[in-house]
């Protein structure tokens, strides 16, 4: 599986992906600058977290016009793995691919703590090794982390069982509707969430209850890839 | 031909006023220059100087360029040691790591601008410590900050706080780099002079090192990244204005972290190519400090035209290029003919590199307007002939009328409450409030978070870890400045070992009221004494640093506050030790002289000032023990290194009760304490002052650790190799509460998840109101 992280300028967290790529899955990764106009062979994309082109204006209101992100689309359109992490998850709701948007906190505060989640759907491409209903714990550190969508989408996610991760009861740290966490497309195969799993890989670091989100990937792909070649 | 193109100047340049006018309506005194100094200004030019060569002088002989009061007392710290790669005088000092590898670090306050304007002074304090970094050539792995504020009752304080933890955190978090650790102080002497100290750490190896040096006759100077703006014109001069409220806002600058990572990257990828000479950061007095000091270290000279800067603004005269402190800029000297590799790798992040001018080899710092000399100063006149002033240093009298007694406290009837009053002081609670606004986490190499007596971060690529702190305490140096200030110095360190580091080396942040006044200025130099002597005993030279002066408001002076930074080396990262109790079962020792700890009283302490803030400045501190520190640190540090230590943390604020509570709230484990004195008392009870000494006292160095009952043979072997004091004094438990008991009394029998309440949420409260 050939994995690319984007950078965008300002992108912090891109390298925690790559390493967390290597360190989980060990497939072959490779940073790739926000000009690139083609991500073809590319199988698995990560778009990171931090704060692209500074998140003025509104987080991610900016990176979605760069020219990576057409590519970012295309990709998402023929079916392959999109993970957006954080600033990344808000690039790709105002970019559409999407539902909702991230608003600040409610506590108007950025915030760094370990969270605890419940996976909501675990069988998605992302969370098949995780059980429905689990408990895991990974790290959050955002200003504008806060969910929303309108009563119709968010009925819609649902039903749908897009919503994949949600803080758990009384862990909600942004004020996220439904105490979303972290949802997908309907056609599943772009996730976006605001815990960090690229830093929870290793119990050193606290926690590493985000492997599974790398692994699920791998798995599914090698699945779909051994059905291509048969 | 000097004197006639000046004159051609004075004449395109009319809006300014003459050299005349500058000496005739006195107008460098508006800049901070005394009459003696102008006058000496005039003597090393042979002439008068004009408006820009006036300002030029001034920010450069300012104090906090100069560092004309201190840099005498400045020398008597130890600078060398076989780890120490890079001494002060550069942008940061750096330390090996061995493998090959190198740590730059530094610390630097920014307190007068966060006075005024409290998130852009802060944020801008950590921009401008991480490019003291980077311009070393290091990538920047962790920041650290030490603040000071006053009591969280007063509404204008809660303000300061909340917005410089804020700006801290706004910088910090979008440019991508930690922030680990650090410390915050709550006392009224700070309430007019909040202080703000930034630490940065960086990793490079050891071929990586970057100088600011501007060598090579001929060769390139370009200033790189944002645009020059008329932002923190004289920023340098107001730093050392007793009132910086009366001082112009335009003198607080304003960050951009966004164009600071961008220009990170860019000049990591540039040192990279080898094609850099030199490259040096602008801070302080921006382009004239900068330029004047690369020219300094290489023995050059400088030409450089302003009309070639990229400005902000239209408009902007000489002067205010000069002395503008805009943000996220640097100066750079490359190899000749390598103007296109900057250029190239600049536009790749959007940035600009611009070439303004040369090197010269005939020692003058020459600023031209579009080709017309607009100042012309030797180098050596701004940087060696800067002022250096032996200010007079006075015993203050309020040291000879401490008294020598222990205060005389009534013993309290319940130790419980006691205690949770301790934890929820704001200087001793929690202080997640803070941290919990602050990335820790991003480049996942942060193995102890904030909250633990030091931070661990780890180094990419090997088994090694550092350790990082920051410490100070002011009250302790004010009742005595030497025995503070080695306090100060062996504390940090201890931090250090108790996290299992072997403590490397120090950067320093001097923060100290009005050094005009000879009580002032005896604080000071006699906590560089004590502090010089610290690092002395316990082989940790000082590698840079900042002082921070004129930190007073309406004629009163902050406590003489000495903050240490300080780097320490874990070689494997599964020895590195936290302070949260473990497993039940482990066994509970006291470290260091207890018997001490019964009879140095609370004099200094936090739990004096609860008790009686009035008589918290009237007790003598307890002496220090400096030969005991340097062996309890050797001790420690070989149990560390033996994997003995189950957990380990220092007493400190609050004493040894706070100690107890600590490891037990953030390990979630209750324990048994008991103390036995009745054997060396010979059956005589405990008095009530013993017993406040024992458990609130902060004057001997203590440190609490845990370890698995199969490990008491060799801690004991090792204590009585290093001559330590080591006491059993208790259990951890598998019930929740904490019970203590001296001579088979019980005093304390807590609740830790109550005691967990008042210390997690105190700061939280009071930022509700």
């Amino acid at each position: 599986m050939k994995c690319a992280v984007i950078q965008f300028p300002g992108s912090n967290c891109d390298f925690d992906a790559v390493k967390a790529i290597e360190a989980t899955i060990a497939q072959p990764v490779d940073l790739v600058w926000h000009t690139a106009t083609d991500l073809s062979q590319y199988d698995f994309i990560v778009v990171p977290g931090g704060f692209s082109y500074g998140d003025y204006l509104r987080a991610g209101a900016i990176a979605r016009f760069a020219a990576v992100m057409k590519e970012v689309e295309r990709a998402a359109a023929d079916g392959r793995f999109v993970l957006g992490i954080c600033n990344g998850f808000q690039v790709l709701t105002e970019a559409g691919l999407l539902p909702g948007a991230l608003r600040r906190n409610e506590s108007l505060q950025f915030r760094c703590e370990l969270t605890e989640l419940v996976v909501a759907n675990a069988a998605t491409a992302f969370t098949r090794h995780y059980q429905e209903g689990e408990r895991i714990v990974i790290p959050i550190a955002h200003g504008e982390g806060n969910y929303y969508a309108d009563e119709q989408t968010l009925r819609r996610l649902q039903t749908n069982g897009q919503i994949v991760f949600r803080y758990a009861q009384g862990c909600n740290p942004n004020g996220s509707i439904d105490d979303i966490a972290g949802i997908v497309n309907e056609r599943g195969n772009v996730l976006g969430m605001m815990p960090h799993p690229e830093r929870a890989i290793h119990s050193r670091l606290g926690s590493e209850d985000g492997t599974k989100v790398f692994t699920s990937i791998l798995q599914v792909w090698r699945e779909t890839h051994a059905a291509i070649q048969s | 031909m000097r004197q006639s193109s000046l004159n051609e100047n004075e004449a395109l340049t009319t809006a300014l006023p003459s050299p005349e006018m500058v000496r005739e309506q006195k107008i460098y005194r508006t800049f901070g220059l005394t009459d003696a100094e102008y006058a000496r200004a005039v003597e090393l030019l042979a002439r008068e100087p004009n408006y820009v060569e006036t300002g030029i002088f001034s920010v450069m002989w300012s104090e906090h360029c100069s560092y004309k009061s201190s840099r005498k007392v400045l020398r008597r710290f130890p600078t060398q040691g076989p780890q120490v790669l890079q001494g002060p005088g550069e942008n940061a000092g750096i330390v090996d790591i061995g493998d090959g590898l190198a740590v730059a670090f530094k610390i630097e306050s920014h307190n007068h601008p966060t006075a005024i304007e409290p998130y852009q002074g802060a944020a801008t304090g950590v921009g401008g410590i991480i490019r003291d970094v980077f311009t070393m050539g290091a990538r920047p792995i962790a920041l650290l900050n030490s603040l000071r504020f006053g009591e969280l009752d007063h509404a204008h304080t809660r303000y300061l706080f909340a917005e410089s933890v804020a700006g801290i955190g706004g910088y910090g978090n979008c440019i991508g780099i930690p922030t680990v650790g650090g410390e915050v102080v709550f006392d009224n002497r700070y309430q007019q002079n909040p202080l703000v100290n930034a630490m940065c750490v960086g990793i490079m190896t050891h071929d990586q090192i970057a100088t600011g040096s501007a060598s090579g006759v001929g060769n390139p100077v370009l200033i790189v990244g944002a645009r020059t703006g008329r932002d923190g014109i004289h920023g340098a001069t107001f730093a050392s204005a007793e009132d910086p409220h009366a001082k112009e806002r335009s003198a607080v600058q304003v960050g951009d972290p966004f164009m600071e990572k961008l220009l990170l990257e860019a000049c990591l990828e540039l040192i990279a190519t080898g094609q850099v000479v030199g490259i040096q950061d602008m801070g302080a007095a921006g382009l004239t400090s900068s330029s004047a000091e690369m020219a300094s270290r290489a023995g050059s000279g400088l030409t450089l035209d302003v009309a070639l800067v990229p400005c902000r603004e239209t408009g902007m005269n000489p002067y205010e290029i000069m002395l503008s402190e805009s943000q996220e800029r640097m100066l750079v000297v490359m190899r000749q003919g390598a103007e296109e590799v900057a250029k190239k790798i600049f536009e790749k992040w959007d940035l600009q590199a611009t070439v303004i001018g040369r090197v010269t080899d005939d020692g003058m710092l020459r600023v031209l307007e579009g080709g017309v000399v607009a100042a012309e100063i030797p180098v050596s006149a701004l940087v060696d002939e800067a002022p250096l002033l032996d200010r007079l240093a006075l015993r203050p009298a309020y040291l000879d009328e401490l008294r020598e007694d222990a205060p005389v406290l009534a013993q309290p009837s319940d130790f419980v409450a006691e205690l949770a009053e301790l934890l929820a002081r704001p200087t001793i609670a929690s202080k997640q409030w803070v941290y919990d606004q602050y990335d820790s986490m991003v480049r996942t190499e942060t193995f102890v978070r904030p909250g633990s007596d030091a931070a661990v971060v780890g180094i990419p690529g090997t088994k090694k870890a550092i350790a990082l702190v920051t410490d100070g305490n002011g009250r302790q140096v004010y009742l005595d400045p030497y025995e503070g200030g080695l306090r100060a110095v062996a504390e940090a360190a201890r931090n250090l070992v108790c996290s299992g580091a072997r403590p490397l080396a120090v950067t320093d942040c001097l923060n100290y009221g009005n050094p005009e006044k000879p009580e002032v200025f005896y604080q000071f130099e006699r906590s560089v004494d004590g502090l010089a002597t610290a690092c002395e005993a316990l082989q940790t030279p000082v590698i840079s640093g900042n002082v921070s002066l004129y930190n007073e408001s309406n004629g009163v002076d902050i406590y003489p506050t000495p903050v240490i930074g300080m780097v320490g080396l874990i070689e494997d990262r599964e020895r590195i030790v936290t302070s949260e109790w473990k497993m039940p079962g482990d066994e509970i020792y006291v470290v260091g002289a207890l018997s001490h700890a019964l009879l140095a009283g609370v004099g200094g302490s936090e739990y004096l000032a609860l008790r009686q803030p009035d008589a918290s400045l009237k007790y003598r501190l307890p002496t220090f023990d400096l030969e005991q520190e340097v062996r309890l640190q050797q001790y420690l540090l070989a149990c560390a290194q033996q994997g003995l230590l189950q957990s380990a943390h220092d007493v400190s604020d609050g004493g040894l009760l706070v100690t107890f509570a600590e490891s037990a709230i953030t390990g979630g484990r209750g324990a048994e304490v008991q103390f036995d004195f009745a054997v060396q008392r010979e059956g005589r009870a405990i008095e009530s002052d013993e017993l406040l000494s024992l458990f609130f006292g902060e004057g001997v160095s203590l440190v609490v650790i845990t370890a698995k009952p199969e490990s008491a043979g060799a801690l004991s072997r090792l204590a009585n190799e290093h001559q330590v004091a080591l006491t059993r004094v208790g259990v951890v438990a598998s019930t929740p509460f904490l019970r203590v008991s001296v001579d088979r009394q019980l005093y304390v029998h807590a609740d830790i998840w109550q005691l967990q309440a008042a210390w997690r949420g105190a700061i939280a409260s009071w930022m509700k109101h």
